[in-house]
């Protein structure tokens, strides 16, 4: 059973005294057998829960680093199916909690019913659709929800306090809280008064509050990881991932290479995120 | 019967919000301050002595005579939005928001454009109410239109090249709410046409609702009483519904939405979402779009670029649903040819938007009385259009004369 183990991998972090790390990737960059490896050498590494970003054509919250991989997936003709057969056969691999996140469409056009069983199924833990609202989102959200699968929602520096209150109550897993208001994409300094809000979030209920956007640095993991109860990192992995497979998408040494800079960059995060 | 939408900004099950939780602040605020700015007498005054002195408004409304003959059925009228300021109805909207920009307090303005003509309204709206503007636009568009993008330019506007996905309309708006989103605090998003999250659709709608309620009024005056029916073309769809809802309750006139078909609804390049597209979720809000079944977003293809987009405002979506409005669709050679004809017999050239409406307005007109009347939205001019026209139809000459020989 998928429900839970997103709760439960915060309550053993909390155990040890330590932060998660929730790196980022999307799908099926450069092709699904490399995320596949990449997965699993994440978990190894270090990670504690992986999110799969499902790749969308028109992805209006991502900056260039995001745009650029998930135009790279498409054109290997990723799509939800695809994906869900990974999380398939990662779970036979990695226990660490899987989440997929990607806009509403794809999941709009497989069927928010049929892609909550079928998520379910395959092992997915958790799903975060940034362009659905617990307002007008709870027609697909409601079903992923009833299949277990938790639904995590974002907040944002403009969330005003009684929203906050609410997207806390509502979220499953924990909140994402987004550091900045912007797009994706490592940024070179944190955003001014995050600490503040994370703190508030955490007040307002017991659900862990993550940190993610514009998080790319060891020095960021740990300054975060100071207050928040995890840091999510994104555009830095896919931009070591396009690093070591730029013109040499076949190549099989590029593609290890990419496995073995993505593995070190989440050895380097984590180590601040656990002491 | 009525179409306005609930207060989740849902028409039907079309509308609504499905944007990132870091637009919702802002998007909340807009719904707030447009309510009490809308509210606001001066704000009211001041539109209105804008869109009469400066837009050139109201347009008027021309019997077209000659095309009348020449498809030998119903009468035929054109309401003159080619005759507003910047040669287009974009600058209805583009007035009311810019205005509203500036009453809450934004020093910055920002749109998307595809052929350049929300640009050039935007960017026209800018200079006059002195505020900042910038404006995303596809590259491959830019190169298409290149004297829009000079329009801007002379304007003070920054025209910002967009390249990633297809480089066109779709895109733009994507870069646009990614830049919304950076700077929302000092930004105004000044969205083109009928679409985004709510209010815009609501809001854009209600911005162009006075092409219908001056038609009504220019028609009741001339022809004493209401037409039979009504015809615009349908891209995102602000120039159609503006012109349809006021009419809306008036269930004798029927109200026919045009959609581009491109080179054929077969070929799959076309721009015709309601006629050939399945419900989704796109652009903030959710309507019919052009989306394979993997639930990625195709670009649309239409010899207009204004008409290129591959998805509906949700008005549209729910009128289709509703059976209160009918959607038919022209292609790009049929479009092209009411470009050529409405210019040879009636003095106007037509941009090719327009032409869209113009050719369906002619298929209609022949299965109607000569006491029926038909009443068209002519939006915007065609003299952006001549240059693409005159190559098209050069090589056509030069493919031609090939043949002949």
């Amino acid at each position: 059973m998928a429900a839970g183990r997103i709760e439960a991998c915060f309550s053993a972090l909390r155990e040890k005294g330590e932060k998660a790390l929730i790196p980022f990737l999307t799908a099926g960059d450069p092709d699904l057998e490399t995320t596949e490896a990449l997965v699993v050498a994440m978990a190894e590494a270090g990670a504690d829960i992986i999110e799969l970003g499902i790749p969308f054509s028109d992805p209006s919250a991502e900056g260039p680093t995001i745009q650029r991989s998930s135009a790279r997936a498409l054109e290997r003709g990723t799509s939800l199916r695809t994906i869900l057969d990974l999380v398939g056969r990662l779970r036979e691999r990695v226990k660490q909690p899987l989440v997929l996140m990607g806009y509403a469409n794809p999941i709009h056009a497989m069927g928010a019913e049929i892609f909550a069983k079928r998520a379910s199924e395959v092992g997915v833990d958790g799903v975060i659709i940034p362009d659905l609202t617990p307002e007008d989102g709870a027609p697909y959200l409601d079903p992923i929800r009833a299949a277990g699968i938790d639904t995590i929602l974002l907040a944002a520096p403009t969330t005003s306090e009684e929203r906050l209150t609410m997207l806390v109550e509502q979220t499953q897993g924990f909140l994402y809280y987004v550091s900045l208001q912007g797009v994706t994409g490592a940024r070179a300094s944190l955003s001014a008064g995050i600490e503040e809000k994370v703190r508030l979030a955490q007040s307002l209920g017991d659900v862990p509050v993550c940190v993610g956007f514009g998080v790319g640095t060891k020095e960021h993991a740990e300054e975060i990881g100071a207050f928040a109860d995890g840091v999510v990192v994104g555009s830095a992995i896919v931009d070591r991932i396009e690093e070591a497979c730029g013109g040499l998408e076949n190549a099989g040494a590029a593609k290890r290479a990419a496995v073995d800079a993505v593995a070190q960059f989440i050895r380097e995060l984590k180590e601040p995120l656990s002491r | 019967m009525n179409s306005e939408p609930d207060e989740r900004g849902m028409f039907g099950q079309y509308g609504g919000r499905f944007v990132p939780e870091m637009l919702i602040g802002a998007l909340d605020k807009l719904v707030e301050e447009s309510a009490r700015i809308f509210a606001d007498e001066r704000y009211q005054t001041e539109l209105s002595d804008l869109l009469a002195n400066y837009a050139g408004r109201p347009t008027p409304l021309t019997f077209a005579s000659r095309l009348t003959d020449e498809f030998g059925g119903a009468r035929i009228y054109l309401k003159r939005e080619d005759l507003a300021h910047t040669g287009a109805h974009k600058i209805n909207n583009v007035l009311g928001q810019a205005l509203l920009a500036r009453y809450m307090g934004k020093k910055r303005l920002i749109a998307e454009t595809g052929a350049g003509q929300h640009g050039v309204a935007s960017a026209t709206a800018a200079a006059l109410l002195d505020l900042e503007c910038e404006v995303y636009m596809g590259a491959e568009d830019m190169r298409r239109q290149a004297p829009n993008v000079f329009r801007m330019e002379l304007l003070g506007a920054k025209c910002i090249p967009v390249t990633s996905g297809s480089q066109t309309l779709k895109d733009a708006i994507n870069e646009a709410m990614r830049d919304w989103v950076t700077h929302v605090e000092s930004t105004y998003y000044c969205i083109g046409s009928v679409m985004g999250p709510h209010p815009y659709p609501t809001m854009v709608r209600n911005f162009q609702r006075v092409i219908g309620v001056e038609s009504r009024e220019q028609i009741l005056a001339v022809e004493g009483r209401l037409p039979d029916a009504l015809v615009a073309c349908v891209g995102g769809g602000s120039n159609a519904i503006g012109l349809f809802h006021p009419f809306i309750p008036d269930e004798g006139v029927r109200l026919v939405g045009v959609e581009p078909a491109g080179e054929g609804l077969q070929s799959g390049r076309h721009g015709a979402t309601i006629n050939a597209g399945v419900p989704g979720i796109f652009h903030g809000k959710r309507t019919l779009v052009l989306s394979d079944d993997n639930g990625q977003i195709f670009p649309a293809h239409s010899i207009s670029a204004g008409l290129d987009y591959p998805g509906v405002g949700p008005e549209h979506a729910y009128l289709n649903d509703i059976g209160r409005a009918e959607y038919e669709t022209i292609t790009d050679e049929e479009a092209l040819e009411a470009f050529q004809l409405l210019s040879r017999l009636e003095g106007i050239i037509p941009a090719l938007e327009s032409s869209h409406a113009i050719a369906h307005a002619g298929k209609l007109a022949k299965t109607l009385s000569r006491d029926a009347i038909v009443l068209v939205n002519l939006s915007g001019r065609g003299d952006k259009d001549i240059d693409e026209v005159r190559l098209i139809l050069e090589s056509r000459d030069t493919a031609n004369a090939e043949r002949k020989h």
